[in-house]
């Protein structure tokens, strides 16, 4: 710690005085926590498997739910790369030996999936309870994770398709993971204590030491790389982005937003109403694309009246297992303007 | 167009408020003589009333403007102030193909357009895992308990009517992702600063020191050496934080940024501010705090935010930002107007303590002067630096190299990656190279 963060510490700590005198100054300030309060709450779980639920489930079950619950984004097989990077692939039975993924040192590897890095089996169940499924996280029971990681641990060739992954036996298959020797301590970056004193990692020495020059440093500039011409036209029109006063302008790389055509009334109302996190004027993205939509209805007559009570209540199936959350928050005529808008060719 | 400047009262019929499409162009083809030629040697439909003009003086002075001939819009005629009308292009924007799905993914802060130190807090840099919720604050609950009962005394829940009642610090801190320049390892990729670097931002936070509320539960500090924050949000994001630096009273349970409560996108009404740890351990919409004795290895600690090294290797745990620094202005992807004086800025920061000193480069790193700090320079918090340059209307590469209280010098990229490789993704605090060639159009490289 630097002398400058001691010497704030000691005025914020000067009047609040030290911990046993804290608790008396503190008068009316908290309550206790209930167990059943830190019970809803407390779900982590850590690589010791402190926190981890009792349960079980099968490859067989976890495919299935994982096909309802999780394929649409991830893919049947955890393997698409549409919505974030696959979860499985990469791996190899030799790294089930080793802990070790030989790829991530050799470079064999077109992308880092969640298998080839992950060091603890605690992470993937943690998160899956956490997080997951995206649009719906918290709603899956302990059985149903475990099966879902048991399908996974299947998919990685670690267990056999008829295996059952429990509470009993996950501590036996953190020792299959592969890559599971993976991970270092040793760098300088954590801010605790070190590994010689209990924590982690060197105590802060910087790996990387640089010396500052101040005159002729070197005889030449060695240029590593330079902007490819694609990337440079590839965020948008650069001269919108800069101000039209002061000491420099924006570069010119695209039509200026005085030329480009004005996005629709009800393209605005779609996004400030946060429809276009998961539609795509014409492509799926957790919900199908406007396009889709106005193709399967556009003979329906009742059609406008049935969706847009659909956009504000939620729902499922039409599209597949994914729910549309309830958007409460749109008014009712915005629903049906919206709705209106898709149905007649969303732009 | 070195004759425009020297004219009276620096009469320069055009550019004013913009460069023309044609303009532009012409600087950017490289023909710097085309302000000279297209003002001096005016086309017809142009030079007449140029002319009348330039010889009087400027018609901005010589006639008053409707705003100094009429009456202004009353107080409170927009209760919350907005910016100017002319300041539509300075906007947190996404970096088009870097993610697939609009909730997971970064908006950057446009740092070209900005002074001094404090991020406007509308123009903060936006990193959601899950999307960004608007959390109820009569409703939301923060607890604190143990990963053991023996770890503490008494679990307790607080609401924030009770944690604005206790005792606040107000600190400047910058947060920055751990993936800031994350895409700019093995090449140049991105144009801006705003996409090179903005994924940073500063603010005054204010809030109240987690050791208080720890010490108020009656945490055992010897057994308890790690904290586990948590988020409310769908994602509940969590994160590993030693002790030591609560205990080093730093660290503080956020609900005010900039003089008003957080925003909704950084984690209304409560987060947590780890000063010169990467951004995914200052917990948004905060919840819970778990103290424990061992780490946790959350996903965010074991799947992301680990560092590829080149043997293979996942360095993980890593938290601080090593000192880092780059110009903001003139920078990628602008045009210098003129031959002449330029203020070179730019902003420096060191998750380690205090910025010491920031030296400028405009050959490359061949020779460096050092920049003058805006004080007072403030402890893990953005440090403004300024230095003059007369640019003589040759090719230039601008660079900025920062120093912090602890002496570490930021690297080049050559000394970057002969220690870590180019796979990282995570903590790229190279030194940024910025080129500008004769037209004055300047685009990002990467010298070794
Ligand atoms: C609506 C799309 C969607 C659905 C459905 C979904 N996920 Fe995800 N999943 C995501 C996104 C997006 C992320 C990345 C989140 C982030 O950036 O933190 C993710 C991340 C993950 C990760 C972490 C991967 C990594 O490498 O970080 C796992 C594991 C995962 N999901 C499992 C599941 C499981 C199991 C289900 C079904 C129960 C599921 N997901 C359903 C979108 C989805
Ligand atoms: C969190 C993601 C999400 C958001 C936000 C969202 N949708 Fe959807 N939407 C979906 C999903 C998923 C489906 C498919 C539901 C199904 O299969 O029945 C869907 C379906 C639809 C449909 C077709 C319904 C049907 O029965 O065929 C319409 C129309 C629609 N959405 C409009 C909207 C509008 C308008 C908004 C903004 C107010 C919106 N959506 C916001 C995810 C979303």
């Amino acid at each position: 710690m630097s002398r400058f963060s001691r010497f704030i510490l000691s005025l914020a700590f000067a009047g609040a005085a030290t911990s046993a005198v804290a608790f008396e100054n503190f008068k009316g300030i908290g309550r206790p926590a209930t167990p059943a309060e830190i019970k809803a709450w407390d779900i982590d779980v850590r690589p010791d498997f402190k926190g981890l639920p009792k349960g079980s489930g099968s490859v067989s079950q976890g495919e299935v739910i994982f096909e309802e619950k999780c394929a649409s984004c991830h893919g049947t097989f955890g393997e698409s790369n549409e919505v974030f990077t696959p979860l499985v692939g990469g791996t190899t039975k030799d790294d089930i030996k080793t802990g070790h993924v030989r790829a991530l040192a050799t470079g064999d590897l077109p992308q880092r999936t969640t298998f080839t890095k992950v060091a603890t089996i605690s992470t993937i169940f943690d998160y899956i309870q956490r997080a997951m499924p995206w649009t719906a996280p918290k709603s899956l029971k302990p059985d149903e994770i475990y099966g879902i990681l048991a399908y996974l641990l299947n998919l990685s060739e670690i267990v056999p398709s008829d295996f059952v992954l429990s509470d009993k036996n996950i501590a036996d298959i953190q020792k299959m993971m592969p890559n599971r020797n993976g991970m270092t301590t040793n760098h300088g970056m954590w801010p605790g204590a070190p590994a010689s004193k209990g924590g982690i990692g060197n105590g802060g020495k910087p790996d990387v030491q640089a010396k500052a020059c101040m005159k002729n440093c070197k005889t030449e500039v060695r240029i590593g790389s330079i902007l490819p011409d694609y990337a440079r036209n590839a965020h948008g029109n650069l001269e919108d982005q800069n101000r039209n006063f002061g000491p420099v302008r924006g570069v010119k790389t695209g039509e200026s937003l005085a030329a480009a055509p004005k996005n629709s009334a009800e393209l605005e109302l779609a996004t400030i109403s946060g429809c276009m996190a998961c539609h795509g004027i014409n492509n799926k993205i957790v919900g199908p694309g406007y396009n889709e939509v106005q193709l399967r209805y556009k003979d329906q007559t009742d059609a406008e009246d049935r969706l847009s009570r659909k956009v504000r209540e939620g729902g499922q199936g039409a599209w597949g297992s994914i729910p549309m959350p309830a958007n409460e928050h749109v008014k009712e005529a915005d629903a049906k303007t919206l709705v209106r808008w898709i149905l007649s060719g969303a732009k | 167009m070195g004759n425009l400047l020297e004219q009276a009262g620096r009469l320069r019929p055009a550019p004013e408020n913009f460069l023309s499409d044609e303009q532009v162009k012409a600087v950017a083809s490289g023909r710097r003589d085309f302000l000279r030629k297209s003002f001096l040697a005016a086309s017809a439909a142009m030079a007449a009333p140029l002319a009348a003009r330039a010889a009087d003086g400027d018609s901005n002075i010589l006639s008053n403007p409707a705003w100094t001939t009429s009456l202004g819009q009353p107080v409170a005629a927009r209760p919350y102030g907005t910016p100017s009308q002319f300041e539509s292009q300075l906007l947190r924007r996404e970096s088009p193909g870097l993610a697939r799905v609009g909730g997971a993914s970064v908006s950057f802060c446009p740092l070209q357009g900005l002074f001094g130190i404090i991020t406007p807090s509308g123009l903060h840099f936006e990193r959601h895992h899950q999307g960004w919720v608007d959390v109820d604050p009569s409703k939301h609950r923060f607890m604190v308990n143990g990963s053991d009962d023996s770890l503490i005394k008494r679990p307790k829940v607080y609401t924030l009517d009770e944690l604005m009642r206790m005792p606040s610090v107000s600190r400047i801190h910058f947060i920055e992702c751990g993936a800031n320049s994350g895409v700019e390892w093995a090449n140049v990729a991105v144009p801006t600063v705003q996409y090179t670097h903005g994924m940073v931002s500063c603010s005054e936070f204010t809030g109240v020191p987690l050791k208080l509320l720890l010490d108020d539960c009656g945490v055992d500090y010897k057994k308890a050496r790690y904290v586990l924050a948590e988020g409310a949000d769908g994602s509940s994001m969590t994160r590993t934080i030693p002790m030591e630096m609560v205990e080093s009273g730093e660290v503080f349970v956020a609900y005010g940024q900039n003089g008003e409560m957080l925003r909704p996108e950084n984690g209304y009404p409560l987060r947590l501010v780890v000063p010169g740890v990467q951004g995914v351990s200052w917990v948004k919409w905060l919840r819970r705090i778990e103290v424990g004795d061992k780490p946790y290895a959350t996903k965010d600690e074991a799947v992301h935010y680990i560092d590829l090294m080149p043997d293979g290797q996942h360095r993980q745990y890593t938290s601080i930002h090593e000192a880092k620094s780059v110009i903001t202005s003139p920078s990628g992807g602008q045009t210098l107007l003129d031959k002449g004086y330029y203020n070179i800025s730019g902003i420096a920061w060191s998750g380690r303590g205090k910025i010491r000193q920031v030296d400028v480069s405009v050959d490359g790193g061949i020779n460096w002067q050092t920049a003058r700090l805006e004080g007072p320079i403030q402890n893990k918090a953005l440090t403004r630096f300024n230095a003059a340059w007369v640019w003589d209307g040759k090719p230039a590469i601008l660079q900025s190299r920062a120093i912090d209280e602890t002496g570490y010098v930021q690297p080049s990229y050559g000394q970057l990656r002969a220690v870590r490789g180019s796979k990282s993704i995570y903590h790229n605090n190279a030194i940024q190279s910025w080129k500008v060639v004769e037209s004055g159009e300047i685009s990002n490289v990467q010298v070794l």
